[in-house]
């Protein structure tokens, strides 16, 4: 008998329209756990790196985490990955909502899909039957829409739908897959599925999911949900009002914004508005908030609350979480309205809520800089909303300028050239990141913006505070019933953390400490997604209820599947170095693991350098940032250092080619 | 008359403004409910069932009451502050109108039992699982009259009486008693 997984994913070829259901190896648990772990596998046993993005060869999986389904709270996600169409590497993007949960009580643990199907169509998962369904009907509806029409049709409310929009049809590079309150919108997962031709995937399931040890597990359980509520009582002092809770940043509950307005930038990441926030916008937006929002709500089975329901006036209701709040706002230097409503359209066509508003400024950029001219935007209204509009519209239906855009500013700033690229300032490995420019350069996130491959810093930071305290007295406090740390040292990095002088940024936390604090927070995140844990309540927050200590207890509880601290670190590395083989087949290299520019003014190469070197010879990774042979065999990834060695990545005897020869293949 | 007891009535308050809508209520029933206790769980065997519908702002935990053998008469649909809520939202029963309250793979009714344990629960589980406290629980005595037991047959006739008159029942028996 299998435990908290189901042992069976479903095999779908589009092409042929045949669907399997396929019996998993526990062993692959053992090593790889599950979800992102599983898929990584997946993908590299079956998509070589020749494979394109939009080829009938690439995967789109969709998968439950190892513990989605069981009592454990706030453990619900999807974890979709494919090939990215943006930036050519592996994709894993993420949802919460109540898809995974659904499926395994189908009786699966993932879909996978292989191929193309000649016509739009739907997959129906209805316990053991399962259903390839003409979806021509549903050709450029609304994301959510769609979701609606799909339950109403088969006449089971109950079902889980995910879905994409017209931007997925139309293969934009960050179009999404919307679920309900969720969505897996980074890296362009959405693009792929519409590439698939698949609109949807409804599921609905009436089966058990058992654990191995029910006493145990539903302790450990009531043991989280205590801790949840000791949380809630006991917000952490000293830190900003989102960092003092669990759960996603709570900005659908959050009223002042004065933090992120004045400190995020503004337009195509790049103006700060330091006196932005007064006692009139606050006003202001807390009506619009108040009388757009009608109720907080959660994922499956979580008490926090980091969405809410919002109703733009004359707008269909719509479900938002999380900075999706503010990146339209700001993007377009507008207000909190503007926000919502356009983040309610954006949502239907099924768009990236990080990506979209920072394309869409960056457009306008040029557009003011002459790169772009009135030939490139006919029609475009005149006012500075409605050209947000427009160009939401000309993007997801790929017309004109649309086309271009619909890429993401690197390729669009390739395309358009004429000095495009300079504008196109902020991506990482050719995505849009979040909009941050500071001044001093922080060690930590240094390593976190090279090295992350979720390219997302939202979904690697966590854990160690942002910032030091001020004063001593408050670091002792913090640290007190800081329980959560795998290793006491990491107490006292942070007790000698100082905001200025000798123990500051950039020189403090050291190097060493600096690769310490990041391998802990970066393991944390690869566990959630392993487990379908999110990480509103694991790796993001400070002082978490799910930590390295109970984790081993939960899956050996749960799944059955022996584990201690030190295993599930192995278990965590060997997949995590596995995505990173993964993108190096697919090309990546040290070359393309820096964060932008310009995201602090005060840069330290040497120690950045530094900073990279130790950190790589930390993971295992040789000074290109590829896996070496001696640690892939550690990890039990000989198969990977073999296929290496066969392309030449490594050379055969010591493991690594001559940095010169790498230079030399690079050029090429 | 009979005698004065007391019983104790068992609430579950169900505020359903508070209700987040995330069926932990639902996970935490059908593993208590599991054999051996906790093993499995699946919601579609639930005995509470939080009726969600986010998009019109519907939130409705019901819990499972008697089984009845056949569908009423007719349906309700209750529209309160403008929202409408599915027909027969509220009603507990498990019944043939709706698959709500039945073990998914034999159909057999589910019923709220308030979590019977033993040692006792302080609370029904998904009470206790509900920190959003949507689900508040509830107990106070009260002072019943306890009725003096009736016969089957008494209860039957009663019934005639009401409906005929206990004259036309005391006739009929006459008539029938005649007859042997």
């Amino acid at each position: 008998m299998r435990y908290a997984e189901t042992g069976f994913n479903l095999e779908i070829d589009l092409t042929r329209g045949n669907i399997e259901r396929v019996e998993t190896d526990p062993r692959d648990t053992e090593l790889y756990l599950g979800g992102l772990g599983t898929n990584a596998k997946i993908l590299w046993d079956r998509v070589p790196p020749e494979v394109e993005p939009f080829s009938p060869e690439n995967l789109l999986i969709f998968s439950a985490g190892l513990l989605c389904g069981t009592p454990a709270t706030g453990c619900n996600r999807t974890i979709v990955s494919t090939i990215s169409p943006q930036t050519e590497l592996m994709a894993f993007s993420m949802m919460g909502g109540f898809w995974a949960p659904e499926l395994k009580y189908a009786g699966y643990d993932k879909v996978i899909f292989r191929g193309k199907s000649p016509n739009l169509v739907y997959l129906w998962i209805n316990n053991d039957k399962v259903e390839i369904r003409d979806a021509s009907h549903l050709q450029g509806k609304g994301a959510i829409e769609t979701a609606e029409l799909i339950q109403d049709e088969l006449n089971e409310p109950k079902a889980q739908v995910a879905a994409i929009g017209l931007a997925g049809e139309n293969r934009i590079y960050y179009a999404s897959i919307e679920q309900g309150r969720s969505s897996a919108s980074r890296l362009g997962v959405g693009a792929v599925m519409g590439d698939k031709g698949i609109k949807a995937i409804a599921v609905r399931g009436t089966k058990d999911i058992n654990v191995a040890e029910p006493a145990e597990f539903i302790e450990l359980c009531n043991e989280v949900l205590e801790y949840i509520k000791f949380r809630n009582e006991n917000p952490i002092p000293g830190v900003m009002t989102i960092l003092k809770g669990l759960g996603s940043p709570q900005e659908m509950a959050t009223h002042d914004e004065k933090w992120h307005t004045e400190n995020f930038m503004w337009g195509n990441a790049r103006v700060r508005r330091r006196d932005f926030w007064n006692e009139e916008i606050a006003k202001e937006w807390k009506e619009t908030m108040e009388s757009m929002q009608t109720r907080l709500i959660s994922c499956y089975n979580c008490p926090m609350k980091c969405g809410a329901t919002i109703t733009p006036t004359g707008q269909p209701t719509y479900m938002m979480k999380c900075f999706s709040k503010l990146t339209y706002t700001m993007a377009a230097m507008s207000d909190l309205e503007f926000g919502f409503k356009i983040a309610g359209l954006a949502q239907e066509y099924g768009v990236d809520g990080y990506s979209t508003p920072q394309v869409m400024a960056f457009a306008l950029e040029l557009y003011e800089n002459g790169i772009l001219t009135d030939d490139d935007f006919p029609g475009m209204p005149s006012d500075n909303e409605g050209r947000f509009y427009w160009l939401l519209d000309r993007i997801v239906r790929r017309e004109g300028i649309g086309d271009v855009l619909a890429n993401g500013t690197y390729w669009a700033a390739q395309q358009i050239g004429k000095g495009a690229e300079e504008y196109a300032h902020n991506t990482i490995k050719k995505h849009e990141q979040l909009p941050l420019k500071l001044s001093m350069l922080n060690p930590v996130y240094f390593l976190m913006y090279s090295t992350g491959e979720k390219i997302n810093i939202t979904q690697i930071e966590g854990q160690f505070p942002q910032a030091p305290y001020p004063k001593r007295e408050h670091r002792e406090a913090f640290v007190k019933d800081w329980f959560q740390v795998p290793d006491e040292k990491f107490k006292q990095y942070f007790l000698d953390w100082e905001p200025r002088g000798e123990n500051s940024n950039p020189y403090y936390p050291t190097v060493q400490m600096s690769c310490d604090i990041v391998d802990w927070q970066e393991r944390m995140h690869y566990i959630d997604d392993a487990l379908g844990m999110c990480s509103g309540l694991s790796s993001f927050p400070l002082k978490p209820p799910y930590h390295m200590h109970n984790y081993p207890k939960f899956i050996s509880a749960g799944a059955g599947i022996e584990m201690d601290e030190d295993k599930l670190t192995q278990a965590a590395k060997r997949y995590r170095t596995l995505v990173r083989a993964i993108n190096i087949r697919r090309g990546m290299r040290r070359k393309d693991e820096k964060p932008p520019e310009d995201h602090w003014k005060k840069r330290f190469p040497e120690l950045e350098k530094e900073l990279l070197d130790t950190y790589y010879k930390l993971k295992g990774w040789n000074n290109d940032g590829i896996p070496t042979k001696e640690s892939l065999h550690e990890l039990g990834l000989d198969y990977v250092s073999e296929d290496f060695v066969e392309r030449g990545i490594l050379s055969d005897d010591e493991g690594t080619l001559s940095e010169e020869t790498s230079t030399e293949t690079e050029k090429k | 008359m009979g005698e004065k007891k007391t019983k104790i009535v068992k609430t579950i308050k169900i505020d359903a403004d508070l209700c987040n809508g995330c069926r932990a209520c639902e996970v935490i029933c059908s593993a208590f409910h599991a054999t051996p206790k906790y093993s499995s769980n699946n919601p579609a065997r639930s005995r509470i069932r939080v009726i969600r519908d986010p998009l019109r702002d519907v939130y409705v935990p019901v819990y499972a009451g008697e089984y009845t053998a056949s569908e009423c008469m007719g349906r309700d649909k209750y529209v309160i502050d403008g929202k409408e809520y599915d027909e027969c939202a509220f009603c507990r029963a498990s019944c043939p109108s709706r698959d709500l309250f039945k073990e998914p793979d034999s159909g057999l009714p589910l019923k709220c039992d308030m979590c019977e344990d033993d040692p006792p629960q302080e609370e029904p589980l998904c009470v206790q699982w509900c920190i959003t406290d949507a689900l508040t629980y509830e107990e106070r005595e009260e002072e019943v009259e306890e009725e003096v037991e009736q016969e089957e047959m008494e209860i039957g006739l009663e019934a005639l009486a009401d409906k005929f008159g206990l004259d036309k029942i005391m006739d009929t028996v006459a008539r029938m008693s005649m007859k042997d």
